[in-house]
């Protein structure tokens, strides 16, 4: 059934589009204007302005991704206990939003959140005092849940649904109430799914420049709006290279993360 | 109570879901083109939707981007499969780990390393090298949705048929290729959706003058959009709801029948 | 006679509209090793489940010890379950498998090391506390699985066809492991099977289902000489079951010929089902018989040869060790003690009983 040299034009495909590429960014992030081997292009990171918006990326990302795990784990929790076998209704559910361009529903949130808008008129409603949130990073870590919150639920959705009743039966059996069967069974068995999630949701946000663009209102800059600055408007593609250098040792280490839970990557959609 | 509880979570995590999409829907009805002032209710922009020619080509570019590398993805992805289910365990490790990059790295990586190569290599940056980039990063979610299928599979259905007398040839499209079929088509599904939501890439590997609603939405932002792409949105959203809704209505009616 | 553990009255059970369960009456007594028997779908499993406290009876009382335990949680009864698929930890050693109920009840360290050092001894796998589950056999999982249920001193345990997974020899050394590790537990076992020779093999007491209903309870012995219906003779070993009319006391006539028997208290001229196991046919080609016929096939079985022998217009099952080629002129003969009269099943439903056995 097949030959292994049917792999071959993905294969090729893959070194031409993905290797070689990859290895572009090295050589222009480590290399100066003659060509010549140089690390000042990465150490560009350690002046304050770079190294803010590091800290701040991974700091707003940290704190979406958690937030994105405590609202994604009752929701898969929830999922799986109405659809045990339509998977499909789950995907639906989640990849339906993405017929809607991204770039609208960021925008749409634009809306709700802004001084004037639905989020303050229902409070306003209710009497509550209006809150200031466009345009800062509280808007900036919303959008970032909002956008990648569908790649957390589908992992650890994926993961849950594969835990046989029996498991939980067994715990339950040996004596575990609902909350231990929960912390010592069904929780660490999930761990690939959760690893998985986490992956999905940090990177993109860590890495983002259109959500801090688009809610942030161009106050509040991430490491990947200087890196796509230095790409279209400052056309500084060393310093972007360099500066994107930085940013995959954080991918990297996410990805090595990701491998050691999930080899296959088989629980990500 | 309990069960009261996880409904109105449910509801609540659904509504955070689709409140931008139900927003957008609605300002594709105002009159006024503000984002936070109703101006009443108008079909204006639907009308202007289908004279609208930056709207109307970057719909078509879009489209036809998404298709091609969809397809395109699937054939690769799918051939790949097949290749790599017969891989003994380390180059197989080392072929799905590189499969794993475009998905797991991240967009604007990608996307300025493909521009880096293009620009590197003389290419000039067009339709084309969108294409090339959407191909890219579609192929492993077609080969994260085939390889469980082909897994799934037991090999001696193939070896089963070659006893019957079939070619292998004729084994594979009338045996393997059914078994395959739902995985290979959510893999499409899948790889268009991504490339239809896709912006990052597309903004690093776009040429001058050519948009895809994406980069034309990221265009005007600064201007203020024009409800048009709303309305634009809102037609696709909903025809594609009404699509998905149709297809998954059928078979449940079918599985009704047999039991 | 031991004292009464575990009591089922009139339990019933409805998944939507159909009965799995129909007013179900059972009690098993302390030290006892319990087989619940039947074909797929008869309602044995769903019996274990609401003994384990999974399944919630629709009517009914649980009594076990003399206490009501119908509406307890499983995680509150003193029993614990081998699970069909064994159900392990996969994110756990098997150590911590075993370990998995005690921790929960807070017993200390030492004690939970040589609860684990004597499971694993109990169930000849010493010296595995640090491998992990995937890296066992079947047989070694299952073990397992026996292991982290009894480390909690179940007064009874509940298993769920844990053979089912297992090849024919492996499940045969088991079935004496299991004997043997019951007599050094002293406890109750309640044991759920679809195979007839395992049941045998290793129970007390045999239960018999079918459809939701008890057919037959008894010995191994009981079950398997004396069936009560067709069912039971069919489901349990092979059998020659045939139409006969109880003409009197000690006496059935089966296909127009009289033959004696030891059956009594049926009344005269009544329908009966007659049962003859086929290793109680005698045939000869020599001596008179009570029916005379001609062996139609022969399928030589390793212990004896399988045959079919035509008589009296009836394909009778015989085994024997002496083989008779096809075609033999052959008379049969059976003593009165073997032959087995049984009542006719009286509603539709029994007669409409499949065997799938």
């Amino acid at each position: 059934m097949g030959r292994k040299s049917f792999a071959l034009p993905y294969i090729i495909w893959m070194v031409g589009f993905t290797v070689i590429p990859l290895a572009m960014i090295v050589f222009y992030g480590l290399t100066d204007r003659t060509g010549a081997f140089t690390l000042s292009n990465v150490a560009q990171i350690m002046t304050a302005e770079h190294a803010q918006a590091l800290w701040l990326s991974v700091g707003l990302s940290v704190v979406s991704t958690l937030i994105c795990l405590l609202l994604a784990y009752p929701l898969a929790m929830i999922l799986k206990g109405i659809s045990h076998s339509q998977n499909s209704l789950v995907v639906f559910i989640f990849i339906l939003p993405m017929w809607m361009n991204s770039l609208l529903r960021t925008m749409a949130w634009q809306t709700i959140l802004s001084n004037q808008g639905v989020l303050n008129a229902v409070l306003g409603f209710f009497g509550l005092p209006a809150v200031r949130i466009i345009n800062t990073a509280g808007a900036i870590v919303f959008g970032m849940v909002y956008d990648f919150l569908p790649f957390m639920v589908l992992p650890i959705y994926n993961v849950l649904i594969k835990i046989g009743q029996d498991k939980v039966d067994a715990a339950r059996d040996l004596g575990a109430n609902g909350m231990q069967t929960f912390f010592r069974v069904i929780f660490p068995m999930s761990m690939p799914g959760v690893v998985s999630g986490i992956t999905m949701v940090f990177v993109p946000s860590m890495t983002t420049f259109v959500i801090s663009n688009l809610l942030g209102g161009g106050k509040v800059l991430l490491i990947g709006n200087v890196i796509e600055q230095a790409f279209t408007s400052g056309s500084n593609w060393r310093l972007g290279s360099g500066l994107s250098l930085v940013l995959m040792v954080f991918i990297f280490i996410s990805m090595a993360v990701l491998a050691k839970y999930d080899p296959e990557g088989s629980n990500v959609i | 109570m309990k069960n009261a509880m996880k409904k109105i979570y449910l509801i609540l995590m659904l509504f955070y879901l689709y409140a931008p999409i139900l927003v957008l829907i609605v300002l594709s009805f105002n009159e006024a083109r503000s984002r936070v002032v109703w101006g009443g209710f108008s079909l204006k922009w639907y009308a202007d939707l289908f004279s609208n020619e930056t709207v109307m080509s970057a719909l078509r570019t879009t489209l036809i981007i998404a298709f091609v590398s969809a397809f395109v993805a699937t054939v690769l992805g799918t051939l790949a499969c097949l290749g790599i289910n017969r891989m003994k365990k380390a180059p197989r490790t080392v072929v799905m780990g590189m499969n794993n990059i475009p998905m797991m790295n991240a967009d604007i990586v990608t996307g300025i390393s493909l521009m880096l190569c293009f620009m590197a290599f003389g290419v000039t940056l067009s339709m084309q090298t969108v294409l090339l980039a959407h191909i890219t990063f579609n192929v492993p979610y077609v080969i994260l949705s085939v390889m469980p299928k082909l897994k799934q599979m037991e090999g001696s259905t193939y070896e089963a048929a070659l006893d019957l007398g079939a070619s292998p040839v004729y084994a594979f499209f009338k045996v393997v290729m059914p078994d395959l079929m739902p995985g290979i088509l959510s893999g499409f599904l899948m790889a268009f959706t991504m490339s239809l939501d896709d912006f990052v890439i597309t903004h690093f590997t776009t040429g001058a003058g050519v948009n895809t609603l994406s980069t034309l939405v990221y265009s005007e932002v600064r201007r203020g959009i024009k409800p048009t792409l709303y309305a634009l949105s809102t037609l696709m959203f909903v025809s594609v709801l009404v699509l998905l809704i149709l297809i998954n209505v059928r078979p449940q009616k079918k599985r009704d029948v047999i039991e | 006679m031991e004292r009464t553990l575990i009591d089922l009255r009139d339990i019933s059970k409805k998944f939507g509209d159909t009965v799995v369960l129909d007013e179900l009456n059972l009690t098993v007594r302390e030290n006892e090793f319990v087989t619940l028997l039947g074909p797929s779908g008869c309602g044995k499993t769903t019996t274990l489940r609401i003994i384990g406290g999974f399944v919630q009876p629709t009517t009914g009382q649980v009594i076990f010890d003399g206490k009501d335990i119908t509406k307890l949680p499983p995680n509150k009864r003193a029993l614990n379950t081998v699970f069909q698929k064994y159900a392990l930890f996969t994110h756990m050693n098997i150590a911590e498998n075993i370990a998995f109920g005690l921790t929960i009840k807070g017993k200390s360290k030492d004690y939970i090391q040589d609860k684990i050092r004597y499971a694993l001894k109990l169930v000849n796998l010493d010296g595995y506390e640090s491998r992990s589950v995937d890296s066992l056999s079947g047989g070694q999982q299952q073990r397992v699985a026996i292991a982290r249920a009894i480390v909690n001193e179940p007064k009874v345990l509940l298993l769920d066809e844990p053979l089912g997974a297992l090849d024919l020899k492996l499940r045969q050394d088991m079935q004496y492991e299991l004997i043997r590790m019951k007599k050094e537990l002293g406890i109750t076992f309640i044991y759920v099977t679809h195979d007839q020779e395992e049941a045998l093999t290793m129970s007390d007491t045999i239960v018999v289902m079918n459809q939701g209903y008890i057919q037959q309870m008894g010995t191994p012995e009981q079950i398997y000489n004396e069936p009560e219906n067709a069912f039971v003779a069919d489901f349990i070993g092979e059998s020659n079951i045939v139409d006969g009319i109880m003409l009197e006391d000690r006496l059935v006539e089966i296909l127009g010929v009289k033959f004696p028997c030891v059956d009594e208290g049926f009344g005269t001229n009544r329908p009966v089902d007659v049962v003859i196991r086929p290793e109680d046919i005698r045939l000869s080609e020599t001596e008179p018989g009570l029916l005379e016929g001609e062996v139609s096939h022969l399928i030589f079985k390793g212990v004896h040869y399988e045959m079919e022998v035509m008589a009296g217009g009836h394909e009778w099952l015989v085994h024997s060790t002496k083989c008779f080629p096809v075609g033999t002129k052959v008379s049969l003969n059976v003593k009165p003690f073997d032959i087995q009269i049984m009542n006719k099943p009286e509603s539709e439903d029994e007669m409409a009983v499949e065997v799938d056995g």
